[in-house]
């Protein structure tokens, strides 16, 4: 998963450094590209093999999005797929704007 | 039009002083950083199901991504963060820190303008594009999935 993983950040940096593009762009694009591959069903069987490697990069982030979206699809029908998506990636979602705003309130901004 | 000449040179002055990244090393620390990330994430999740047998692989996924999500934005607040993002580049902005710290760093840098208008609408400048493109592209799945599976 250190090899998987490194690729996929490598592959961000080649990209950052042939076409400029900010990071935000980036992890939209690998946001995307995990939601096409969890579309397709591609995502486990790599992420089996790959573990962390896969599912730590934000590409996991898109994965779970489309996951989710799928699976509440098959449990609670056409609803489900506005409801399951974002309830996959809450803690994640909820843990990064809580914890952000928590330091914002407790740190000063250090950058000069 | 004098105005235009000025942001000419301005632009021209702005592109000779950004720091040249070198391509080959650049390559290298983001491939071991973003490597070593993935390796950290790794252990955590085996961590917790080691003291949670119990507990289903995809709640231990989320509680890994809440401890790193933990991790790097503490690292942001207490400006350590930009160094290592500095030295890895796609390293540390493709892992789930990389959106924790797009997140985190606005939210502490634009505090001075306020809670609300400053902390709150500052968080999601970099993470709204993230969280809209990922939450319609899901949809997206979602309904398509759904016609599919009337046929």
């Amino acid at each position: 998963m250190f090899l998987i993983g490194g690729l996929v950040c490598m592959l961000g940096q080649v990209l950052i450094i042939t076409t400029k593009i900010t990071s935000a762009r980036i992890l939209v694009l690998f946001v995307l590209i995990g939601v096409v591959l969890q579309a397709f069903n591609i995502f486990d069987p790599i992420s089996q093999f790959a573990q962390a490697g896969i599912n730590v990069p934000i590409i996991g982030f898109g994965a779970s999005l489309a996951k989710g979206a799928m699976s509440a699809v098959e449990s609670r029908g056409l609803l489900g797929a506005f409801t399951g998506g974002l309830e996959a990636t809450a803690a994640g979602i909820a843990a990064a704007v809580g914890f952000a705003f928590l330091f914002s309130l407790i740190f000063k901004s250090r950058t000069k | 039009m004098k105005n235009e000449k000025l942001n000419e040179a301005y632009n021209a002055y702005v592109e000779a002083r950004i720091p040249k990244t070198k391509p080959w090393p650049s390559l290298f620390n983001a491939f071991w950083v973003g490597g070593l990330v993935c390796l950290l994430g790794q252990g955590i999740n085996e961590l917790i199901l080691y003291l949670f047998p119990s507990m289903a692989e995809q709640t231990a996924w989320a509680w890994t991504l809440v401890a790193l999500i933990f991790i790097a934005s503490f690292l942001t607040a207490v400006g350590v963060f930009d160094k290592i993002g500095k030295f890895a580049g796609a390293g540390t902005i493709v892992p789930i820190t990389g959106f924790s710290n797009s997140i985190a760093s606005p939210a502490i840098e634009f505090k001075h303008e306020g809670i609300i208008y400053g902390t709150c609408v500052k968080m999601f400048s970099i993470a709204g594009p993230v969280i809209v493109s990922g939450v319609v592209s899901s949809v997206l799945v979602g309904v398509i999935y759904y016609i599919v599976g009337l046929f």
